[in-house]
């Protein structure tokens, strides 16, 4: 059979449209696209796609039932490796991971595998269909702390294998960097994030919300006073960084994560309850995606939006199609420049932002090339409100009342390929250990915790001879 | 959901709910906070807890009807459930982590001004417990809003009131009457723990200064998380960018710049701030939400 190159292009809402709405960018495949693109899946022998998603998820095989509209059947092939495929297949960086590792790519139209991931489970949901929840209880309980995607997908693994499993979220609503950090244009939250989450408690995993782990219940009180044989950290990276520079505190400078917050997690833009800051003019400082994301959201609260980032077009962090659909909005990039300076007016707002022109010098410690000021290239960009969106690091509150768990010199909590802590049955993953990560790999840490939780409480699984 | 067991009005416009909330009240100290959603999708605010119970569980909260948010919630009535009620947060007050030795040396002026009676309050308690010796200074703008007066006199070695208008105790601010106990009575303290709304915590700060009284404050600035993830509460501490959700809320009242921090409080209420929304809102701008 000849290879088909024609990469089966999905629809979106038109940018002029979608800059003024909060509505989903992508609107998915139909069927009949579906499986015109899951036909030219090559069904490789040895497929390289498999090994490159984190969760391992049987690719060739799911595609091959979509390419036969066996749309079921290809759920509960996904359903095996991964709980939140409707997630995973919206944000997933499919192209430096499945995709990027497919024998198309080279040929430059690799199989759009988070495409067809999406489309099997959004049908999924649409027609009820809720895989395998068949389960035999071991006795065993398990606490899981923070119901973002690694807690999440942790939980729902050990329900699968019978343990009596509660998430602990320190939030008022489950979810974590999917519901508070993702917006919404990306990620639907009632639609997509908490059917996720339905399904995770369709599989006996109790969510008790508002409970700060470490402040309302310490991991020794979970172990020894209310009996659970294991305790799993996906406490995720929440604590935003500043940058040091004068005028950072005057009104009108925020973090992405409060901006991205009050408006996700919190419905600034549609429940007229909790205060936004509808600037005239934003500048967003960084290039990753949560950079995009508070970019896209200050556009559509009727903002005219700069990004300035200090490296160029080329070492942008952020996905490439996120890069692109800003674009696309009207987002104006200020690429190779760094502000120096917040500038106030007499009532303490920012009026403005005072940027240096870098240019790029020898590859840093990072493999990037390393930005430098150039001199005298001073300017100043008016504006309104200044988001910043320059990373964040885990939260110190678990390490730092619990005796005996490790944490290293960037409050990332210590462990091993499986999760394990310093602590005896404490295990932890996601951007808990990483720092800031992505969805899929705190996914697959959740995963890999889950299986070590399941060895240290049964004892090492014994192989048929 | 979190019931309310038992409400009290305190005052017009505050009052007092005893909520059920076992995590919370098995762990929290004087000096912690919670953060209190009335129903869902409602605002997040940030409370201070006024007392606790850990045998039957419960935590008690005051709260002043001062926006849309606190309004709502002053309304619910004993029966009635708060939606989502998180904490213990913020660290404890550092009175709490005495060693027994040092307590009885250590004199100890809270002074409480209008609403900051309800976090002064299971200080004061902890410190009659703990035998550490202490007196407590109430204002308030006008005897019907004093706050807590009974309860306080049960634990402090001497209760002061201190009104705007003179209708009780000490007619003037809470700074004349820390400095006529200081210079004309000759009380002598070792520390002021002065709480309440920022510009009155301004001043008794730099009274207190003047006195050489080292001091605590507790900081209430808007926050949405109070876990540490907006970074919405930042205030500048001497040199130093805090977190008052996780690092406080309780600071060094020397060191403080409250003056900065009293304009990012007006963060969503300034001028600029009610422009923005009229012009959002259009039609429905009404001005008397309490946000704006």
């Amino acid at each position: 059979m000849a290879l088909n190159l024609n990469r089966t292009p999905m629809k979106e809402q038109e940018p002029k449209v979608r800059a003024h709405n909060f509505e989903e960018v992508a609107l998915g495949y139909t069927p009949e696209e579906a499986i015109l693109e899951a036909s030219r899946c090559l069904n490789c022998k040895r497929p390289l796609c498999v090994g490159g998603c984190p969760v391992n998820v049987k690719i060739p095989a799911f595609i091959h039932e979509v390419a036969q509209g066996n749309f079921e059947e290809a759920y509960n092939i996904i359903n095996e490796d991964s709980s939140l495929p409707a997630i995973c297949g919206r944000v997933c960086p499919q192209e430096n991971q499945c995709e990027g590792v497919c024998v198309l790519e080279k040929r430059g139209a690799p199989i759009a595998i988070g495409r067809l991931e999406r489309f099997i489970a959004d049908w999924a949901m649409e027609n009820g269909i809720k895989g395998n929840t068949e389960i035999v209880s071991n006795g065993h309980k398990v606490a899981v702390i923070g119901a973002g995607p690694a807690g999440l997908t942790c939980a729902g693994d050990l329900a699968r294998m019978g343990y009596d499993v509660t998430i602990f979220e320190a939030l008022h609503s489950p979810g974590g960097v999917l519901v508070y950090g993702i917006p919404e244009f990306r990620l639907p939250k009632e639609d997509v994030v908490l059917k996720e989450v339905e399904k995770v408690k369709d599989l006996g995993v109790k969510i008790e919300t508002d409970v700060v782990a470490g402040r309302a219940v310490s991991i020794p009180e979970l172990i020894y006073d209310e009996g659970y044989e294991a305790v799993s950290l996906g406490t995720g990276a929440g604590l935003p960084k500043f940058m040091g520079i004068p005028g950072e505190l005057a009104n009108g400078v925020l973090s992405a994560n409060e901006y991205l917050t009050r408006n996700n997690l919190m419905h600034a833009y549609d429940n007229g309850e909790t205060p936004i800051i509808h600037g005239k003019k934003t500048v967003v400082i960084g290039g990753g995606n949560v950079a995009m994301d508070a970019a896209r959201t200050a556009l559509r609260l009727g903002s005219d939006v700069d990004i300035v980032y200090r490296r160029s077009m080329e070492e942008l962090p952020a996905r490439a199609e996120e890069v692109h659909h800003a674009q696309e909005e009207g987002i104006n990039f200020e690429l190779l420049t760094n502000p120096v300076e917040i500038l106030e007016d007499e009532n303490g707002w920012v009026r403005g932002i005072r940027c240096i022109r870098m240019e790029l010098g020898e590859p840093d410690e990072s493999g990037r090339r390393r930005p430098i000021p150039i001199e005298g290239s001073e300017f100043d960009i008016d504006c309104d409100t200044v988001i910043m969106s320059l990373g964040t690091s885990p939260n110190p509150l678990i390490p730092s009342t619990t005796e005996g768990l490790d944490a290293n010199k960037w409050e990332c909590i210590v462990a091993d390929e499986n999760g394990k802590t310093s602590l005896d049955g404490v295990y932890a993953g996601g951007d808990a250990v990483t720092g800031a990560a992505t969805v899929i790999l705190a996914m697959g840490a959740g995963k890999k915790a889950a299986a070590a939780i399941d060895e240290y409480i049964m004892g090492p699984k014994q192989t048929d001879v | 959901m979190f019931e309310i067991l038992k409400k009290e009005d305190l005052a017009d416009g505050i009052v007092l709910f005893e909520v059920k909330a076992p995590r919370i009240a098995k762990h929290c100290l004087p000096g912690q906070f919670v953060i209190v959603v009335e129903k869902p999708g409602a605002e997040r605010i940030p409370l201070t807890i006024c007392d606790y119970d850990r045998e039957k569980g419960t935590i008690t909260l005051v709260i002043q009807d001062v926006g849309r948010a606190s309004r709502q919630l002053s309304r619910l009535k004993a029966g009635d459930y708060i939606e989502h009620v998180t904490g213990p947060l913020g660290r404890p007050s550092e009175l709490t982590e005495l060693e027994p030795q040092e307590r009885a040396d250590k004199k100890v002026l809270f002074i409480a001004g209008g609403l900051g009676a309800a976090p002064v309050f299971p200080q004061v308690k902890y410190c009659k417990e703990n035998g550490i010796p202490c007196d407590v200074i109430i204002g308030a703008k006008t005897e019907d809003l004093l706050i807590l007066e009974d309860e306080m006199k049960d634990y402090a070695d001497n209760v002061y009131i201190a009104t705007d208008d003179g209708t009780k105790g000490f007619h003037g601010m809470v700074t004349d009457l820390t400095e006529d106990l200081v210079t004309n009575q000759g009380k002598d303290y070792d520390l002021a723990v002065a709480i309440g709304p920022m510009i009155m915590m301004k001043f008794s700060a730099l009274k207190t200064k003047e006195l050489d009284i080292p001091t605590i404050v507790s900081m209430n600035p808007i926050m949405v998380d109070g876990t540490g993830m907006c970074g919405a509460c930042r205030i500048m501490v001497g040199d130093d960018v805090k977190f008052a959700c996780v690092d406080g809320p309780e600071f060094d009242g020397h060191r403080v710049d409250f003056d900065q921090a009293m304009r990012r409080q007006a963060l969503y209420k300034t001028e600029e701030g009610k422009k923005l929304l009229e012009l959002e809102e259009g039609d429905t701008h009404h001005g008397n939400c309490g946000v704006c």
